[in-house]
């Protein structure tokens, strides 16, 4: 029976087919699933901030998109997965209210983890093959290994699969 | 402050804000009885100290609906406060409000309405107590709304905790009127603030 692995906000984990792995309530968040489509080894991360190198306290490495993006491919490559085959989808990255806070870590941060995933995965050069990002709305999002299939629910919209 | 005590400071300064919360949420009862027009309790609030991991599953998971009303704070302090409630319990406060009951399932822009002035009710009394007890000019902006998962608006007060740290504080007070309410809220001080409010409750910085 396959089941499907949760991950939590600043946390990231790998997942083989038939499994799958999701994780829940994105909002400025982003979610970035990556996958070797031949081995169907495949992880997903939910990374918070930007950049690790902005600030101070920065040893949570799944918090950040530049040091959790590199610990989501090594801990799949670990698993199995090609690193040159790697594919990635991602999702999230909303702007929640129009007002973010005051301080300009807040500003556009949704926008900002959007562009330091994009920036750091053709940096990794993995393509990204779908995205569901930005709006202002949150999103659950589930991701198969076996296809590649990337579900994503948000309230009182029909479930889309990138 | 210097950047080697940090951590040590971090821990002190979230037991401050976490008395703030205590006396906060008990002006904020008084505000919601006042203009409820009607006898409100309010439970001894729990305060945790949350990693982000946990903070979903401590409002009843990450996919629960929920309104979070969102405002900025100037003046002194700068920063930001959140208020939080379960989209039924938020349903059940606007109806008492305007006096009728709610139709269909999603806010009518006059239910935002009368959801952002309960919201900015609350906040306004807890930001008044601790505006009181500091002796600092506090301010809120203009609030604004979001119903959506849990996870979703508390990623936003989370991300602002991510970046000086990796938990964040939650207090959680239960409102009792006819029916019990579940209510939240976050303040959320931007760093300049954290020497201000630790120096003018009389603690070293």
């Amino acid at each position: 029976m396959a089941e499907v692995i949760k991950v939590g906000m600043a946390d990231l984990n790998v997942c083989v087919s038939p499994n799958g792995i999701t994780t829940l309530g994105l909002g400025s968040c982003v979610g970035i699933a990556v996958r070797d489509p031949v081995t169907k080894i495949g992880g997903l991360a939910h990374i918070m901030l930007p950049d690790s190198t902005a600030i101070r306290n920065n040893s949570n490495i799944p918090k950040f998109a530049d040091t959790g993006i590199e610990e989501l491919v090594k801990r799949v490559v670990a698993k199995g997965a090609n690193r040159t085959r790697l594919v990635a989808k991602i999702a999230g990255g909303a702007q929640m209210f129009s007002f973010q806070g005051g301080n300009s870590e807040a500003t556009r941060v949704g926008e900002r983890n959007v562009e330091a995933t994009k920036r750091k995965l053709a940096q990794l050069r993995i393509p990204i093959l779908a995205q569901d990002t930005g709006a202002n709305y949150g999103r659950t999002v589930i991701f198969y290994p076996e296809t590649g299939d990337f579900v994503i629910r948000a309230v009182g919209k029909p479930e889309k699969i990138i | 402050m210097s950047e080697l005590n940090f951590d040590q400071m971090s821990q002190e300064y979230f037991d401050i804000l976490r008395e703030l919360g205590n006396i906060g949420a008990g002006n904020a009862t008084t505000a919601l009885a006042e203009m409820l027009q009607c006898k409100v309790d309010m439970s001894v609030p729990k305060v945790g100290l949350l990693e982000f991991k946990e903070v979903g599953m401590a409002m009843g998971g990450e996919e629960q609906i929920m309104a979070g009303i969102y405002l900025g704070v100037e003046g002194d302090i700068t920063g930001s406060i959140m208020f939080l409630l379960e989209k039924n319990s938020a349903r059940f406060l606007v109806s008492k409000l305007m006096g009728m009951e709610m139709e269909g399932d999603d806010f009518s822009e006059m239910e935002f309405s009368a959801m952002k002035e309960v919201g900015n009710i609350i906040t306004g009394a807890y930001l008044n107590s601790l505006s009181s007890l500091t002796n600092l000019k506090i301010f809120p902006t203009i609030p604004d709304i979001a119903v959506d998962m849990a996870g979703a608006i508390m990623s936003v007060p989370a991300i602002q905790f991510g970046a000086v740290g990796d938990r964040m504080l939650l207090i959680q007070t239960q409102f009792f009127d006819d029916v019990a309410i579940d209510g939240y809220f976050i303040l959320i001080p931007d760093m300049e603030s954290y020497g201000k409010i630790l120096s003018a409750l009389g603690m070293s910085v």
